[in-house]
């Protein structure tokens, strides 16, 4: 008989996944990596996967990261597959980021601010020299001065919002159900709720790529760094058959408040607006790109013209996800023989006629 | 404390620590919801809160979730693509209902309760009581002519869909005849556009007036729609250029059915190729019956 189509059986697929897992070993003469390693030594790729993961357990990351040789889209891929299978208890009480405890917080709009700037461990004034005493191992880095401030320290917005120079957050007058955009289907228009969320599960790459296309004229919109702050907050649950909150573990969190120009209307004199970003760990780059792209895409709400890809919410909360686009990227690889079959059809036929026709 | 007790999944045995069809009962009742309005609404898009499956978005979630809502323990499953039972991603669906559901399936159209496919209608008819899930990348008929869901919902509800009808307008002016060869649209009980999915043409008469229950799912786009049994589905045509379906000039060189769609099968490098049925147990069952 002749050949025919290519047979993918399970047991093809068995073998690629015992390939993977020997690959993913690598040299069995060199010690394997352990999950806790990771998660101590790898932290801001643990902060990453826990953040577009949306599940913040470092343990779960570091073993995500671990099973996927180190590709983080995969790890958070992972991540989110797991926490589909999770049960819903309740929504916390809303993080009082006023109260964080800071080990990193800075304002670029004050020259000093109550409470101080403090640079925490941060890579932005080291020089990028690669260290090659880090080949060596077994090295304890000297002792660090501890710098988590235990006071709480205002948040900077909060000056300015006294003078009312800032456009105040509408604060809700009574307990809203936030939208759930694990629970509920993300549609359009989405609000400002849904599309936080969104950017807070965003890919990083992707909303890093926006935001500097916004500093760079599509949707521009005068940022600066109001304040950044790192650190810990207490996170508070409310079980209404209890009627008492009770504060059920400590994050780490990243948050953006970026002070935005903004020229005034017929009806609201000029102040300043703002973008917001916030993430799960210690994830600056994307707290920071997160902040400008939730400011670019409110442009409409705030009567300036929409025609730049960071100021298109539909067009940046449908690509924002990485689950998501590798997916439909990657899905190429499926079989498409009868699509294609139906296109080799329509193109001979095509392909006739036009031979028909010439003489 | 110690890894089994934080995350109880860890220590039990890879077939079980998840719920029946991996999804809690919560989430398969939301899609479940989601289906009726489907039904009840033939050819209309409605949005549901679609999970991260432990399969990529793109290769077929959609559709897995709405198995995944709707199998029973009595079920006979069956997962095709390209009409294949054997193409890897059919196996691997199966596989995985097989590992989170413990149910029996078959390759053979007619004993299967609940079939699941990708790319193709089976040739052997469906019956009464038969589900057949589709799975949809791009479930919005109206995308490649207009991007934003704003706009396009807005045109389905305005049954706005003079647009699509002057893109096929050209296609004749420019090609003489009609340029789609796959995902064909269709009009649902007069009323809705509807995208039949990534099926080719010669697929879409299956869909007309079918005793069994079409469900479509978009994962990553979140949407489910659904046709009925016995619902018109109509391919868009003009009268003097009417809908008309691919054929072959040749049969199918194992089974030699004459009326199943073929997949051109490379054979050699000296462009050698035979032709052969795409749906595999229908062309088993016509080499069976001779």
């Amino acid at each position: 008989m002749p050949y025919v189509a290519v047979k993918g059986g399970e047991q093809a697929i068995e073998n690629a996944e015992k390939l993977l897992h020997s690959r993913r070993r690598g040299d069995i003469n060199v010690t394997e990596l352990t999950s806790e390693q990771i998660e101590q030594q790898l932290t801001l790729a643990v902060e990453r996967v826990m953040c577009e993961g949306s599940l913040y357990d470092r343990e779960l990351a570091a073993l995500a990261i671990k099973q996927s040789w180190g590709d983080l889209v995969e790890a958070i891929f992972l991540v989110r597959a797991y926490r589909t299978t999770l049960p819903r208890f309740y929504y916390t009480q809303p993080l009082n980021t006023g109260v964080m405890q800071i080990e990193r917080r800075i304002s670029s709009i004050f020259k000093d601010i109550p409470g101080g700037q403090n640079l925490g461990p941060t890579f932005d004034y080291i020089h990028r020299l690669l260290d090659f005493k880090l080949l060596a191992e077994n090295q304890v880095p000297p002792p660090s001065e501890t710098s988590v401030s235990q006071e709480s320290f205002p948040l900077v917005m909060e000056t300015l919002d006294k003078e009312g120079l800032i456009q105040s957050e509408p604060r809700a007058t009574q307990p809203q159900v936030p939208f759930d955009l694990t629970r509920q289907p993300l549609n359009f228009p989405a609000n400002r709720d849904a599309r936080l969320q969104n950017l807070a599960r965003a890919d990083e790459g992707f909303l890093l790529s926006l935001a500097y296309s916004t500093q760079r004229g599509y949707g521009k919109n005068h940022p600066f760094a109001g304040e950044i702050r790192m650190g810990e907050v207490e996170v508070i649950i409310f079980p209404e058959e209890l009627g008492f909150e009770i504060s059920v573990t400590d994050i780490t969190i990243t948050e953006v408040q970026m002070v935005n120009q903004f020229k005034g209307s017929k009806h609201v004199p000029p102040q300043f607006t703002r973008g917001y970003g916030l993430t799960f760990g210690y994830n600056e780059r994307k707290a920071m790109s997160m902040a400008l792209v939730d400011r670019a895409m409110r442009a409409s709400e705030l009567g300036e013209s929409v025609d730049s890809p960071a100021q298109n919410i539909e067009f940046v909360l449908s690509h924002s996800d990485n689950v998501e686009a590798q997916g439909f990227v990657q899905h190429l690889k499926l079989p498409h023989y009868i699509d294609f079959q139906a296109e080799l059809n329509l193109i001979r036929q095509m392909r006739q006629k036009s031979q028909d026709l010439s003489p | 404390m110690s890894v089994s007790t934080k995350h109880p999944h860890f220590n039990s045995g890879s077939n079980s620590g998840f719920n029946f069809a991996y999804l809690d009962e919560q989430t398969k009742r939301s899609i479940r919801r989601a289906l009726l309005k489907a039904v009840a609404i033939p050819g209309h898009q409605i949005p549901f809160s679609s999970r991260e499956m432990p399969m990529s978005y793109g290769w077929g979630t959609g559709g897995i979730q709405i198995t995944a809502a709707i199998i029973g323990q009595n079920d006979v499953l069956k997962v095709i693509d390209q009409g294949a039972d054997d193409t890897t991603n059919a196996v691997n669906i199966r596989r995985f209902f097989r590992k989170v559901c413990a149910v029996e399936t078959t390759e053979e159209t007619a004993r299967a309760t609940l079939i699941q496919t990708r790319h193709r209608i089976p040739e052997t008819p469906l019956q009464e009581g038969q589900i057949l899930v589709y799975q949809v990348p791009i479930p919005e008929p109206l995308r490649w002519l207009e991007p934003s869901t704003v706009e396009s919902r807005k045109m389905h509800a305005l049954e706005e869909y003079g647009p699509i009808y002057v893109k096929l307008y050209e296609d004749i002016t420019r090609y003489g005849h009609i340029a789609t060869g796959y995902d064909y649209p269709v009009i649902v009980e007069d009323r809705y556009l509807m995208s039949p999915s990534p099926i080719p043409r010669f697929d879409n008469p299956k869909m007309h007036l079918n005793p069994a229950l079409q469900l479509f799912g978009a994962g990553r786009e979140k949407r489910i729609y659904a046709v009925p049994p016995y619902t018109r589905v109509k391919s868009l045509d003009f009268e003097d250029y009417p809908f008309r379906v691919e054929h072959w000039n040749q049969p199918c060189e194992l089974c030699g059915s004459t009326e199943s769609f073929l997949d051109e099968v490379l054979i050699d490098d000296r462009g050698g190729r035979m032709w052969i049925c795409s749906d595999t147990d229908y062309c088993q069952q016509q080499r069976r019956k001779k």
